[in-house]
């Protein structure tokens, strides 16, 4: 059966195939092209037809970059951004998924789809509350006043949720309990080892997040030394003599590491989309 | 020690260890889950309380607030830049997501086709976009459709005879290259969801409508499409949401003249203006919350035209089957 299906369809399928190489193609050019223009002066931009082959001056760019911004300063502010906020939903979201699986308390249904509804309110309507609270507690600027709304993430309690319920087994912890342990000792001990893998999903969904979101960044932080990557790429398009060989040099460094991570983990990052929103 | 002692008291007083052991629980839940409600109260429900309130203030940030009524809303909804930027985000929307959900469905299909190989390597270069951030998309699309008679766009567009075009002031010209670099940057992620979904039809459906002498147009329209609907649901709701937030693509893109200029300004990039640039947290407020009420009402018209369609279909496929 299936090597008669293999010779039925191999020429049916070359249309197949040429839309995805397409797909493909058009979803790879960017990065390419952000590599060529990365290597090559200014002034090739004005050429016609424009460059397509990568040219020589890959470190004259990346050092007119960082006559613009602090760049490794922003890659180091976006990384301790990232992994803190990520450490901290991680932690949060397993206590509440943990207690919403395995306890029973009065209300618990009822806190439970109000959750449901904090993910309903667009971020934009607490934005200028939000910069007002940040500001009064004198965060303005900091990396605590940029990460403290990312803290905010109903989605991570839904997984967790469903992913101790799913894992853990509710004799597991009758037994534990029976020997003794105390309830947060059955949270380290017990819970927390089993929905190890859930936290590469929800990880890697909060780090991106929080890699990429612009508008809270841009709101708060407003000098060179706190900026995060985002602000500071943005930061580059501002100027009016645009050097695009300078721009795009500095986007295609902000997004090697991106792409080196993603290509190491891609299963991962593909399966973190679909259990994020397909549950 | 302590656990034959546990278990001894266990036999002796059963009811009791019970009691407190619910008790105990009861305990842990509560703080277990106290730390996500803290924070939901200081940065989400406080701030949502609050941004409503202010909606019927004038405050500049400083001072005194001073009690307006409705005006906030009148001055908004007076504002033709507010219906402008209410229209361009409408337009980048709708040019942004549907053709990306069509041809997500489309591509999904394809790499579900059980004859397609290195289907692995065309998901991980189809979704590749998705991980760059939107600020990075937005740059490189910049130099894409500059407004130089050079830029790629500007040549692209000339094999096919069309004069160069002022991308980043024209008003359709923005408006394009946004949507363009929305479809762009999205499109990998719907394609992956829509997979999942695919991936969750049972095969013996699709040999079940062979037997019945379905084609392949026909098994897509009554059985995938049908069963793939919650998905469509789903993604059409994210993007509807997604669109009517769109700000950072048309910020980063425009650079310096981004607050300046109306083509592609959309209704966050109106409210950011208002209360950070002109410092009216009053008006921006309004403008909030009008957005919360307009992203309710496309989302819930969206979701119910999707879902609606969906028992729609699902009655004929019965009726197919039937």
């Amino acid at each position: 059966m299936p090597k008669a299906n293999k010779k039925k369809f191999s020429m049916k399928s070359v249309p197949i195939y040429a839309v995805l190489i397409l797909a493909s193609l058009l979803s790879l050019f960017p990065f390419y092209w952000m590599f060529v223009m990365a290597t090559r002066p200014s002034e090739a931009y004005n050429s016609i037809p424009p460059a397509m082959i990568p040219g020589t001056k890959l470190v004259e760019n990346f050092q007119n970059v960082l006559d613009q911004i602090p760049f490794f300063q922003a890659m180091w502010n976006t990384f301790l951004l990232c992994t803190i906020t990520t450490l901290l939903v991680l932690l949060i979201s397993t206590l509440a998924g943990f207690a919403f699986a395995k306890f029973h308390f009065p209300g618990k249904n009822v806190l439970f789809v109000s959750i449901l509804l904090t993910m309903v309110i667009p971020p934009q309507l607490g934005l200028i509350p939000q910069y007002y609270l940040v500001s009064e507690l004198g965060w303005l600027d900091t990396l605590f006043g940029a990460g403290i709304v990312y803290l905010l993430n109903p989605l991570g309690i839904f997984l967790m949720r469903q992913y101790v319920s799913q894992s853990v087994p509710d004799e597991l912890i009758e037994a534990a309990k029976l020997d003794g342990c105390s309830n947060f000792r059955i949270y380290r001990s017990i819970v927390l080892p089993i929905i190890k893998p859930a936290f590469a999903t929800l990880g890697i969904i909060v780090f991106t997040l929080v890699w990429g979101e612009f508008l809270w960044q841009f709101t708060v932080l407003r000098s060179p030394e706190s900026y995060t990557l985002q602000v500071a790429l943005a930061s580059l398009n501002e100027s009016y003599n645009m050097d695009f060989g300078m721009v795009l040099s500095g986007v295609f460094w902000a997004t090697v590491p991106l792409i080196i991570i993603f290509l190491m983990f891609n299963k991962l990052f593909i399966s973190s989309i679909t259990e994020g929103s397909v549950k | 020690m302590e656990l034959t002692r546990a278990r001894a008291k266990d036999k002796a007083e059963p009811k009791k260890r019970k009691l407190s052991e619910s008790k105990k629980d009861m305990l842990s839940g509560y703080l277990y889950v106290a730390p996500f409600f803290i924070i939901f109260g200081i940065i989400g429900l406080y701030p949502a309380i609050f941004s409503i309130y202010l909606a019927f203030q004038k405050w500049s940030g400083f001072g005194e607030m001073e009690y307006v009524g409705m005006q906030n809303f009148t001055l908004v909804l007076q504002d033709p830049l507010f219906w402008k930027s209410l229209y361009n985000t409408l337009i980048i929307g709708v040019m942004g997501t549907a053709p990306q959900l069509l041809v997500g469905i489309i591509l999904a299909y394809f790499l579900n086709l059980a004859v397609i190989k290195f289907t692995n390597f065309f998901r991980v270069t189809i979704f590749m976009p998705y991980i760059t951030s939107m600020v990075a998309v937005a740059l490189v699309f910049g130099v894409f459709f500059s407004n130089n008679e050079s830029a790629l766009a500007n040549y692209v567009i000339g094999w096919f005879g069309v004069d160069p075009i002022n991308w980043k002031t024209s008003e359709w010209g923005a408006k394009i290259a946004i949507s363009l670099m929305v479809f762009w940057r999205w499109v990998g992620y719907n394609t992956i969801i829509y997979l999942a979904g695919l991936q969750s039809i049972p095969k013996d459906l699709y040999e079940a409508a062979k037997i019945d002498g379905a084609n392949g147009v026909q098994q897509f329209f009554h059985i995938t499409i049908p069963l793939l609907k919650p998905f469509i649901v789903l993604t059409v709701f994210m993007s509807t949401v997604g669109a009517l937030q769109l700000f950072a693509e048309p910020t980063v893109f425009l650079g310096g003249s981004a607050f300046n200029r109306d083509e592609a300004m959309t209704v966050v990039m109106y409210l950011y203006r208002d209360a950070f640039n002109l410092n009216s947290f009053g008006t921006a407020s309004a403008t909030a919350v009008l957005l919360l009420i307009i992203i309710v009402i496309i989302a819930s018209i969206n979701t119910w035209l999707t879902s609606g369609s969906k028992r729609r279909k699902k009655v004929r496929a019965k009726h197919a089957k039937g």
